[in-house]
């Protein structure tokens, strides 16, 4: 391995690390926020991709009644609950919440179909697309079990990624895709070449973070966000709805999928189930910063982004067990360092 | 007026501290107490007030009842709880806790929410000169002060407390106690729960006596610190 | 007279079980014969299923740990036997000997380096281990590689070729049958009592003398070995196999089985096997006639299934069934143990010897100090109480005494012996045993099997002596002795009752009935008087003088003022972490310092 290929590989691995570290955000976010480790996560890039995909070749994207039926269900869910708590008149407003809101983008999907829409205003349509997703299925799914315990979320939240892959299966087919490039060539930075690809990615991931960060630091609703993460019980004191927090947590989580969705489609080719393993790396970052910390989570992403670049050079058909077996080692020495008590799962 | 009414609250809820057919009314503007040994279900009481545990049984809060209530939903009604366990955001700033017991009235705007720091800052100036350091780092009665000041920060119709000596030494039990007497002045009406049952029953209007979840004993708090069988629930001083 | 109407009863039961027994023998036989090759072989797989799954039920459902390798685990037996018996020309039962032996290697490993890890760790990375073999598996390309082999030569059983859906029939569901019973009298014997203290948090499981990472790794080991023989049997019934027999798919469904069949019933293993093993046909079935495409659907449809049962029915089909099936036989209450308290490791009252002694203990936690320079000594046949309000600092005593917790510095000695920093499932054995304040029974064990883990320390019996029932003798000597210990403490009503319905009171006598088990030097008790009423504390004040008599040390936690000076011989009180006085009750009624932390003081 020379110095160029060398250079090239540690490109490829700083521009999946920094893919990962947003997705690992994601995963913490919505860890600490709910305590789901929500495995369709990835699941929900493949749908940004195939749904940016499906508009840019004039389709109705198949995401349209996914979160046509997932918001009339929540709906549903919602008045039924609303009117056995005997507050029938908060129903129009779970009305607009739960089934105006979601269905507008996909009414603006189905009416604009056929349409030859700008490129951005097809990014734009993507991400309202696949942004309902995740907090339909969180008051959906999640929310009647928000007291069980992480194990039992866990488990729900990976049959659930079954769930989902399997229907955009039966929405976008079993075909890859690449969306069409929205940024190529290569930029000349002290007599490198640095992919433009790379700095749209970074600069993503960039945005991305400052702004999560002031989010949490400077705004009330970050702050209840932050606060339901370290004490559910001290947030619901002072009257922070913790499922009003999830939803949050997950529209955000939803809201990073949607990017790095659009940011991969056109340089990977997206299949209906490739969301799994692109998730799966981003949780190894997740699990590296212990599922609470976002800069250790950061570091981890990118430590897994160049493993595997380099795996992928050395022992192609192996990259993918070292990234994962990469987990057990990382778990152990984290246990091990932070001392925090094991989580007792009790049966009464 | 009569701001809470529970009547026959019954909690059955892993077997300790359960409570059987309580009741209990708080008049405005009145202090409250409960007394009564461990495990008698002085806390298990409260939690049920606050929603946070299913009870059976009917409350009333200012004439509305609540029954269907969460526990947020009471909060916005102008109950507020501290409990035994305080429930501090302990990697948050003493700032960002306060601001987070306004977070119900957060749509008032950036100045409402300052005006209202400001006071609880005056109340408690120890949390101003900590106001920049994490909560966690606080000593034992800076975090009650800081608990009684986040539960202020909602502005409560009824401010529930439970056990605010927990843990503190004499001085600063005292001090406590001192806050709680000058909140009265401020229209909150309180319902304390105490295992000091002195100072508890110096404070208070009106007590009530819980032992193993059923209410033997209650009137005007002067009268039961007279009461030898206060003493004897405490001591076990005399045969009874 | 109560126990003849026992016996009677259990009479009954054993009669309508036995018969159940036979009918459902009968059936199975028959199925062979009334069906066709098809239908045979889905029951082949329901039963081949029924044994991986009845692996993870035992792991789940009664040790509380979760894996989604089961069917990564099924991969090593089924990959392993195919690669003998394919590759080396091997017969299918040397192909299992080595199956088990690889598995066993594989789990040992993965469980010493996982099963440390609590909460939602260990899932995850059995995640990434059944991930990592699936892969694997797709690397292998003397057995297929990705696209899987065939042409695996059928097990033979005395020269007979188990080559057809008829003939395996008898293998598979004669070894569903056999795990079945094993399992069923695992659960049931020491090593079955351990896993379920276990279940009830690590605290109760180290406080009886188990070694909980230890129980966990057998247990996951056994699990492991019971999805191999299944893999084993799936290769050699199916004769071909491919990575995505045993994928996280498949890991994926086995857990559902199990979720769907609900861990509190072994049956429910096969239950929830059969239930999704024919949903997933009729699916197969069903859906093309829809014009959809069934494997799609098929996901799609066991996903929402499963979420359903999540929340409509978290129990699974364990609770219907067990209304179905007839109750388990009792078992006996053996002889034993003569009336009254007797030990053989009591000193006689009155000696002048120390038992326990705390020397100069304190406990910080960062600036905090919770316990700060406590000395005090326990005599012998003595109850000897710490007294204070909240937040004084007892429970922390509590624990570094109990072992829960190591102290920053001072010592501990027990019977003349160094105890500081000692493990808690260290000290039961050396005749140091405890309550719970807030109390740890099993609830859906009876009266008689909870005291029993009292006793674990003292019995011997290991995991293939329970599963092949070869531990009767001791059973039946140490249900004597549980016997005796429930009437000491008044219990002795209904032994085989449900711990679970016992009132808070009883519930506290049956943990001391678990502590005399152990044949104690002496009881440490947490808080037993908090939520009793007045007749129940008399009760409880009785007992500890019978203990105490019986030549028991007791030393007890306690909020309670009342309760403390009628009955201890000596008193400590603690404020503020540290010693505020110390002395005979008397003593301590008197002492102004201690009224004032009690009553409060003027404000």
């Amino acid at each position: 391995m020379d110095f160029q290929i060398a250079l090239i590989l540690f490109q490829d691995g700083i521009t999946s690390g920094a893919i990962y570290t947003m997705l690992a955000l994601g995963f913490v976010l919505i860890f600490t926020t709910t305590r789901i480790i929500f495995a369709s996560y990835g699941d929900l890039i493949a749908y940004a991709a195939l749904t940016l995909h499906a508009l840019q070749n004039g389709r109705l994207p198949g995401t349209v009644f996914l979160v046509a039926v997932l918001a009339i269900v929540a709906t549903l869910a919602e008045v039924y609950r609303l009117a056995r708590a005997g507050a029938p008149r908060r129903i129009p407003g779970a009305l607009v919440r739960w089934l105006a809101l979601p269905l507008a983008p996909a009414l603006l999907g189905f009416l604009l179909q056929g349409t030859d829409l700008p490129a951005p205003a097809e990014m734009a349509l993507t991400v309202l697309l696949v942004l309902p997703i995740a907090p339909l299925l969180y008051r959906i799914v999640f929310q009647p079990i928000a007291t069980a315990s992480t194990l039992t979320l866990l488990i729900v939240a990976l049959v659930l990624h079954y769930v989902i892959s399997g229907l955009a299966l039966m929405f976008f087919g079993p075909e890859g895709v690449r969306t069409a490039a929205f940024i190529r060539g290569s930029v000349n930075i002290l007599g490198f070449h640095i992919q433009a690809q790379l700095i749209a990615v970074l600069a993503a991931a960039a945005v991305l973070s400052v702004g999560l960060a002031l989010f949490f630091m400077k705004t009330i609703p970050g702050k209840a966000l932050r606060a339901t993460a370290y004490n559910r019980d001290g947030a619901r004191l002072v009257g922070i709805s913790t499922d009003r927090a999830g939803g949050i947590a997950f529209i955000l989580g939803g809201f990073i999928a949607a990017i790095v969705g659009i940011l991969i489609g056109s340089s990977v080719t997206i299949y209906y189930d490739s969301g799994l393993m692109i998730g799966l790396k981003g949780f190894v970052g997740a699990v590296l910063g212990g599922f609470v910390s976002y800069s250790m989570a950061a570091i981890g992403s990118i430590l897994v982004g160049l493993t595997e670049a380099y795996a992928s050079f050395f022992a192609s058909a192996f990259k993918e067990i070292i990234v994962f077996l990469a987990i057990i080692p990382i778990v152990l020495v984290r246990v091990f360092l932070s001392r925090t008590p094991v989580e007792e799962e009790e049966e009464h | 007026m009569e701001l809470l009414n529970a009547s026959g609250i019954s909690v059955s809820y892993g077997k300790i501290g359960a409570i059987r057919d309580v009741s209990m009314r708080i008049v405005e503007g009145q202090i409250v107490t409960i007394v009564g040994p461990n495990g008698a279900g002085k806390s298990t009481f409260l939690k049920a007030l606050m929603g946070w545990l299913p009870y059976q049984g009917s409350m009333r809060f200012a004439g509305r009842p609540i029954d269907t209530m969460t526990v947020q939903d009471r909060v916005c009604e102008g109950m507020v709880l501290v409990p035994e366990t305080r429930e501090l955001f302990a990697q948050m700033t003493v700032a960002d806790n306060l601001l987070l017991g306004g977070y119900i009235h957060r749509r008032q705007g950036h100045a409402a929410l300052a005006a209202e720091l400001d006071r609880i800052y005056e109340l408690f100036p120890r949390l101003r000169e900590r106001m920049h350091q994490q909560a966690r780092t606080l000593s034992g009665g800076e975090r009650q002060m800081l608990a009684l000041g986040r539960a202020l920060m909602g502005r409560p119709r009824l401010l529930m407390l439970d056990e605010p000596s927990l843990g503190l030494a004499p001085l600063i039990v005292r001090e406590i106690f001192e806050i709680i007497a000058r909140l009265r002045s401020l229209n909150v009406s309180i319902l304390l729960v105490e295992q000091n049952a002195r100072a508890a029953l110096q404070t208070a209007d009106y007590a009530y006596v819980l032992e193993t979840g059923e209410v033997p004993l209650h009137g005007p708090a002067a009268e039961l610190l007279k009461d030898p069988r206060i003493a004897n629930v405490y001591l076990g001083s005399s045969a009874s | 007279m109560a126990h003849d109407l026992h016996a009677n009863s259990a009479a009954g039961g054993a009669w309508k079980r036995n018969a159940a027994i036979c009918v459902v023998a009968a059936a199975l036989l028959a199925v062979p014969a009334l069906l066709g090759s098809f239908a045979v072989s889905l029951f082949n797989l329901v039963g081949i299923y029924a044994i991986t799954t009845l692996g993870l039920t035992l792991l789940t459902g009664s040790g509380g740990v979760t894996s989604f390798a089961q069917a990564a685990f099924m991969g090593v037996g089924a990959y392993t036997s195919t690669y003998f018996s394919l590759r080396l020309g091997l017969d299918p039962w040397l192909g299992l000997l080595a199956a088990l032996a690889l598995t066993g290697l594989c789990a040992a490993i993965m469980g010493a380096v996982t099963l440390h890890l609590g909460g939602h760790y260990l899932p995850i990375t059995t995640l990434a281990w059944a991930v990592a073999l699936f892969m694997v598996f797709g690397n292998l390309t003397a057995v297929g590689g990705h696209s899987g082999i065939g042409d695996i030569p059928p097990i033979t059983v005395f020269g007979f070729a188990l080559d057809r859906p008829h003939k395996a029939f008898y293998l598979v569901w004669g070894v569903l049958i056999l795990t079945l019973f094993g399992a069923a009298n695992l659960l049931s014997s020491r090593q079955g009592r351990a896993i379920s203290a276990l279940r009830g948090g690590a605290a109760l499981a180290e406080s009886l003398g188990i070694n909980a990472f230890r129980l966990r790794l057998v247990l996951f080991l056994l699990a492991a070995e019971l999805a191999c023989v299944a893999g084993w049997m799936f290769a050699h019934t199916q004769s071909f196999i491919s990575p995505t027999s045993f994928d996280l798919n498949q890991g994926m469904q086995i857990l559902l089985m199990s979720v769907l069949g609900g861990v509190g019933n072994i049956l429910g293993a096969l239950a929830g096997a059969a239930a999704v093993t024919f949903g997933k046909n009729a699916i197969q079935d069903l859906v093309p006639m829809l014009g959809l495409n069934a494997g799609t659907f098929e996901i799609v449809i066991f996903g929402i299934a499963f979420i359903l049962i999540i929340h409509k029915a978290p129990k699974g089909l364990s609770p219907v069934l067990g209304r179905f099936l007839p109750a388990a036989p009792r078992p006996p209450l053996g002889k034993g143990g003569a009336d009254g308290l007797h030990f053989t490791r009591t000193a006689a009252p009155g000696g002048t010897e120390v038992l326990l002694q705390v020397k100069n203990l304190q406990k910080r936690y960062g600036g905090l100090v919770a316990v700060d320079d406590v000395s005090f000594e326990v005599r012998p046949a003595t109850i000897h109480a710490i007294i204070g309000p909240n937040g004084a600092g007892k429970s922390t005593t509590f624990d570094l005494i109990s072992g829960m917790q190591a102290p920053t510095s001072g010592t501990v000695h027990f019977n003349g012996r160094q105890i500081t920093g000692t493990p808690a499932r260290g000290l039961i054995a050396r005749g140091l045993s405890r309550t719970f304040q807030h109390v740890r029974i099993r609830p859906n064990h009876s009266l008689l099997e909870n005291v029993m883990m009292g006793a674990h320390w003292r019995m011997r019996t290991g995991f293939a002596a329970g599963i092949l029932r070869l531990d009767r003798k001791e059973e039946r000597a140490f249900a004597g002795i549980a016997h005796a210990a429930l009437r000491d403490v008044g219990l002795d009503a209904d032994p085989h009752a449900k711990a679970g319905n016992l009132a808070l009171g009883p519930q506290r006598l049956l943990e001391i009935a678990r502590a005399l088990a152990s044949d104690p030097r002496m009881v440490i008790l947490d808080e037993p008087a908090a939520g009793l009423r007045a007749q129940e504390k008399q009760a409880l004040a009785a007992l500890l003088r019978r203990m105490r008599e019986a030549g028991v040390t007791i030393l007890l936690i306690e909020h309670d003022m009342d309760f403390v000076m009628g009955l201890a011989d000596r008193i400590v009180v603690l404020e503020f972490g540290r010693l505020l006085a110390t002395g005979t009750p008397d003593e301590i009624r008197s002492n102004e310092r201690v009224q004032a932390a009690y009553l409060g003081e003027d404000v």
